[in-house]
């Protein structure tokens, strides 16, 4: 990590969200990460930019190691979340998962009702004893599809399948709802928005902001107009390694890398 | 400079040897394709040629289907009642069902959901390998080995009988469902799985909650196509079954198929006589069931698609 590093407004939490410390990640024989060192600070947006393939992804989805679902991946270093070690051998991927929650670049409801939908991650989580109460289970999905503007179109349909008839926009936002009766801390996010059309990116960006208070947002994205409406900080990434991790204005305006300068003026990427 | 137009006035003709060539491929291969069309109503007219002489003629409907006495070469009075091979053959399709679904089932889910590389390779080919045993050796294991044991383990008078065919007819039912049900969750995507597990779902968690219900109609079909398998059976049982007619109580008792009695005693009849029209019209209605069976199985398959 190299640039000027400048606190944001505000008191500096104590403590980073996520500290990455000397990150290596090989695909079988192909190395996509390179000794990455960061901070994601707690509470605000950071986004993570920079060309295809340059693993800004990967480091995402190794945050909350669903990564190893593909079974040939490799790493070395040391990723915590809030001072914990993810890949501690006491720590599971579930305890972490619910922590860390992640939304992908298709909406990927799963394929039962948009209630049920709401509540997977709530019963894998609290329903370890007894099954959830039925006034209980109807206060958490309302809460949740509130909190991301979805109840007043879908509270009449709460039974009908989430794989149809919902717009790509309702289904993000579904998505997005499905995660907070989990209470994570942390919100990972795929390009988000990748999939949406103008309006219905614009919806899903006015929620993550709205998001901003109660979770520590890292997200990823290709649009660099979205990096920077939406982001307090921002990471500018290239080929497997982190160039430049600083203020999102500050990067935008002045650049400490040839690399970042390149790349934001549309110069390649 | 030659004018464009120039190549208009040239005859039209473009059916030089490679045109000829690609025609006659063309129909080779259309013919081929519709031949299996013409063959199942080849074999559908002829089965119901010579088996609806029976069923208008001589056919008792109240006996044919509700009588368990199926004595076809008495002297004094044949009769052709065939309850009690209906009732053995479901039987012996509902038992070997129960034994081999959750097998089939759990091993669709272990290759595809859990196995991986060489692992998974090489059980798929020992379940193909499985599918390619002759129905003959499967009978042949059932009166040398499965016989003498069921025997001994259950202290049973004679080892042939519903719990041996089922026994069998579930193992030769287990590629084919295994195989289907492993199809079936294939078709389930990736994504589903990941989204589950991302929210905290252990592996077998996503595929309770998840990927079973999603991969529903797909092991339905499978079942069903097992059920056909087992249903349509001939050679294993008839050496498995114990081949006497009986109406079976228990899963020790013999048995007689309704496949099994075609291939035993159509050989011996009389072309055209009763008995040869009425093993015809047993023939017409397993074909019948087995029609039901996989058309449903693949209605359910295309409510898949749709959905």
């Amino acid at each position: 990590m190299s640039g000027p590093f400048l606190s944001s407004s505000g008191a500096p939490p104590p403590e980073p969200a996520i500290r990455i410390r000397e990150f290596n990640l090989w695909y079988g024989t192909f190395q996509a990460l390179f000794d990455i060192n960061l901070e994601i600070k707690n509470g605000l947006i950071t986004s993570l930019i920079g060309p295809s393939g340059c693993g800004k992804s990967t480091l995402l989805r190794s945050v909350d190691r669903i990564n190893e679902r593909l079974g040939y991946v490799r790493i070395r270093g040391s990723i915590e979340v809030f001072g914990q070690e993810i890949h501690a051998p006491q720590v599971e991927p579930a305890q972490l998962r619910k922590q860390v929650g992640m939304v992908f670049q298709r909406p990927n409801p799963l394929p039962i009702s948009i209630r049920d939908n709401v509540l997977f991650g709530y019963r894998i989580h609290h329903e370890k004893g007894g099954r959830l109460a039925r006034s209980e289970a109807d206060g958490i999905v309302e809460e949740a599809l509130r909190q991301v503007l979805l109840w007043d179109q879908v509270k009449d349909r709460l039974d009908h399948k989430a794989t149809d008839g919902l717009s790509l926009e309702a289904m993000q936002k579904l998505c997005i709802a499905r995660l907070l009766p989990v209470k994570p801390s942390i919100l990972l996010m795929d390009e988000p928005c990748s999939a949406l059309d103008p309006r219905g990116t614009a919806a899903v960006e006015e929620l993550i902001w709205e998001l901003r208070d109660r979770y520590s947002i890292l997200i990823v994205t290709h649009n660099m107009a979205q990096a920077r409406r939406a982001s307090d900080e921002c990471v500018f990434m290239l080929m497997g390694r982190v160039v430049e991790h600083a203020p999102t204005d500050q990067l935008f305006v002045t650049p400490a890398h040839r690399e970042t300068a390149d790349y934001i003026e549309g110069r390649f990427g | 400079m030659t004018d464009p137009r120039s190549d208009r006035r040239r005859p039209a003709d473009a059916r030089d040897r490679h045109w000829y060539i690609d025609k006659f491929f063309e129909i080779l291969m259309f013919l081929c394709g519709i031949s299996a069309i013409l063959f199942v109503v080849g074999i559908f007219l002829f089965v119901f040629r010579e088996g609806l002489g029976f069923i208008l003629q001589d056919m008792n409907f109240s006996e044919f289907f509700f009588s368990p006495k199926w004595r076809p070469t008495s002297l004094v009075r044949p009769t052709y009642g065939i309850l009690a091979m209906v009732a053995g053959t479901a039987a012996v399709t509902v038992l070997a069902m129960a034994i081999c679904l959750p097998v089939s089932i759990g091993a669709a889910i272990y290759i595809a959901e859990f196995a991986k590389g060489r692992t998974r390779e090489t059980l798929k080919i020992l379940i193909e390998f499985l599918a390619a045993i002759p129905s003959v050796v499967w009978g042949f294991i059932a009166l040398s080995i499965m016989n003498p044991l069921i025997i001994d383990l259950f202290d049973a008078p004679m080892g042939l009988g519903v719990l041996n065919s089922a026994l069998i007819l579930a193992l030769m039912a287990a590629p084919i469902v295994t195989s289907l049900a492993e199809d079936a969750f294939k078709a389930v995507p990736d994504t589903y799985r990941e989204a589950a597990e991302a929210l905290g779902a252990t592996r077998w968690q996503a595929i309770r909650q998840v990927v079973l219900p999603a991969a529903r109609n797909g092991l339905l079909s499978a079942g069903l196509l097992g059920v056909g398998r087992a249903f349509g059976e001939t050679m294993a049982i008839l050496m498995s079954s114990g081949h006497s007619i009986n109406i079976p109580t228990s899963i020790f008792d013999s048995f007689r198929a309704l496949t099994a009695t075609i291939a035993a005693e159509l050989g011996e009849t009389a072309v055209g006589s009763p008995h040869y029209r009425a093993l015809f019209a047993i023939g017409i209605f397993l074909f019948l069931i087995t029609f039901l069976i996989n058309m449903a199985a693949d209605f359910i398959v295309r409510g898949v698609r749709k959905g």
